[in-house]
């Protein structure tokens, strides 16, 4: 038998090239997965067309609600409450309720009106002066003016104060002077919050859509992972491409959004311009501003990194080595 | 450089593969591991590279008890060894230049780096011209080849080769079997599984023969007492 004795190996055991460029190596994954995904474009851009759709949507209401609020941007500000109070609140007091409302929340001043000095001021603007003398008491109530803060009209919580107003013992009765327009806030308010939801939803949804591209890629591609695995690749190199895969999908999904709403904005900009111009406005649709289109692609990104990564975590323990 | 010291080995639910195996492969050894088909060939190969662990007794490989070779640590041991397969596992979309590269790609190498030693790996089997080729389009002699090139280019101390000739003709055989020889010749500990007990004999190395999971003739010397009784009682 021929050994190989007391011979110095030239290969010794060494734990090898670690530290190698760490930019390097994230370069090199997110170059691989940019192959694989031009690779097989087909269900790539499937993925993509779905994040696209799924993030328009959510983009889309801010739009639109963005454009709803430069519209009634003003209509809010001179919104008042007036307070009928009953005929036998005392001077005294109806002054203290003044001074007490304006403190409350959502309250942006008072303005109290007598009713001696309301009376005084009919008879001699109205005309009525000589059949007024002849009443034995002052019909009108006094009268508190709130001005409620506009912040708290435009979030669609003015009907609240309302309420609340109206719950005053000593107040008669509470009235908007354009109760249609505590409406639409409070309308809008619905709007605002139902977009909220179906934000949170279609983020879930585009989660799953990458966790699924992410897991069937994983399968695809297992007995490359296990020959990785197998020839000392750490848990870390084999993750990343996968988690590149998913921020690619993200922001590719994030830039269809974006296209698809510019797309959706020049359909709309020339009968928004004509709709306008009848209510003698000049009003033009507001679009996505760079750091909010930023934004979404931010977006989009993080979501995929974040779908891939449970896909990742979830399906790598099943294959590959022990 | 490998100790087995009462390595037993089952797989989840199944009969032992590997029974109490006591072994000493010396470093720069070239051991042959044979046996019959189902002996636990591929099974010893894999407990050494950490495909599988052994669920009895203690196995020290380079001075490193396998047993706390977890986690983060797995990779990094297994950078120094290179293994071939029984059904080669090359990876079909890729060319050989990539294939070979692989183990020199998981370590981070540069660039410049990877592409010397793959190309000098690739010449060492005689495929340097076919590198940008793909698997499919090698015949099987060559595929094997290009497993070799791919277990040693990250030039590794120890090697594992399942079975590296198993359908090659004799003469396809010697040659593979004489390149392994080669890599022995500068200092990596080689250990293959074969039945191919003709051409083992040819080379003239030292030879583990594994019966059922028990080791019926050890190395030379270090095949000890309680194994022989154990495997005597097998044969008998
Ligand atoms: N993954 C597995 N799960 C369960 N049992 C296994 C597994 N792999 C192998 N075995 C069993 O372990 C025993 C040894 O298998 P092993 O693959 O080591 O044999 P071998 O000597 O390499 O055979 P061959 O020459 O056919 O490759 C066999 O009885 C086999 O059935
Ligand atoms: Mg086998």
């Amino acid at each position: 038998m021929s050994k190989v004795r007391n011979k110095q190996p030239r290969y010794r055991f060494k734990p090898g090239i670690l530290v190698q460029s760490w930019l390097i190596q994230h370069l090199q994954a997110c170059i691989f997965s940019l192959g694989q995904i031009i690779k097989n474009p087909l269900g790539s851009l499937l993925t993509i067309g779905v994040i696209g759709v799924s993030l328009s949507l959510p983009a889309g209401f801010y739009l639109i609600l963005g454009n709803i609020d430069r519209v009634t941007e003003h209509w809010g500000g001179g919104l008042e409450i007036s307070l009928f109070l009953k005929q036998d609140v005392e001077l005294s007091s109806a002054r203290k309720l003044a001074a007490d409302l304006s403190g409350k929340p959502g309250v942006s001043s008072v303005e109290f009106i007598d009713r001696e000095a309301a009376l005084q001021e009919y008879r001699e603007n109205s005309g009525f002066a000589d059949a007024l003398a002849g009443l034995a008491e002052n019909p009108l109530p006094h009268v508190l003016l709130v001005k409620p803060l506009e912040t708290l009209v435009t979030t669609g919580r003015g009907e609240e104060l309302l309420a609340s107003l109206q719950n005053i013992p000593e107040v008669d009765s509470a009235q908007f002077d354009r109760q249609w327009a505590l409406r639409l806030f409070t309308i809008i308010e619905l709007f605002r919050r139902g977009a909220v939801i179906l934000a949170i939803l279609l983020a879930f949804a585009v989660l799953l859509i990458i966790g699924n591209t992410i897991r069937l890629a994983i399968y695809n591609r297992r007995d490359e992972i296990e020959i990785n695995q197998l020839f000392g690749a750490t848990d870390a190199f084999i993750q990343r491409p996968f988690l590149y895969s998913g921020l690619i999908h993200g922001v590719a999904g994030s830039l269809m959004a974006w296209s698809l709403l510019a797309i959706a904005a020049l359909l709309l900009q020339n009968p928004v311009v004509r709709l306008s111009s009848l209510y003698h406005s000049d009003f033009r649709l507001i679009q996505l501003r760079p750091e909010e289109s930023l934004l979404l692609i931010i977006i989009g990104g993080l979501l995929g990194l974040a779908g891939s990564w449970v896909a990742v975590k979830r399906n790598l323990k099943d294959i590959g080595l022990s | 450089m490998i100790r087995f010291t009462n390595v037993s080995m089952r797989y989840a639910g199944n009969m032992y593969a590997l029974r109490r195996i006591n072994l000493f492969i010396e470093q720069g050894a070239m051991v042959y591991v044979t046996g019959r088909s189902g002996a636990g060939k591929s099974t010893l190969l894999r407990l050494v590279a950490l495909i599988e662990r052994h669920t009895e007794g203690q196995l020290i490989v380079n001075g490193q008890n396998l047993e706390r070779v977890t986690g983060r640590r797995i990779p990094l041991y297994r950078r120094n060894i290179g293994f071939t397969f029984q059904d080669h596992r090359l990876l079909k979309e890729r060319t050989l230049f990539d294939n070979v590269a692989l183990p020199l790609v998981v370590a981070g190498y540069r660039y410049q780096e990877i592409r010397k030693r793959t190309q000098a790996s690739l010449d060492k089997v005689g495929l340097l011209n076919k590198a940008k080729a793909y698997p499919v389009q090698l015949s099987g002699g060559e595929q094997q080849r290009v497993g070799i090139a791919r277990a040693v280019v990250h030039r590794p101390a120890l090697l594992l080769a399942d079975e590296p000739t198993g359908n090659l003709d004799p003469a396809l055989s010697l040659e593979i079997m004489r390149l392994f020889e080669q890599f022995n010749q500068v200092g990596v500990t080689v250990l293959i599984a074969s039945h191919d007990l003709d051409m083992i004999r040819k080379m003239r190395k030292q030879i583990i023969t594994l019966r059922e999971g028990k080791l019926l003739t050890g190395i030379g010397q270090t095949l000890n007492e309680h194994d022989n009784e154990q495997g005597t009682e097998q044969t008998t």
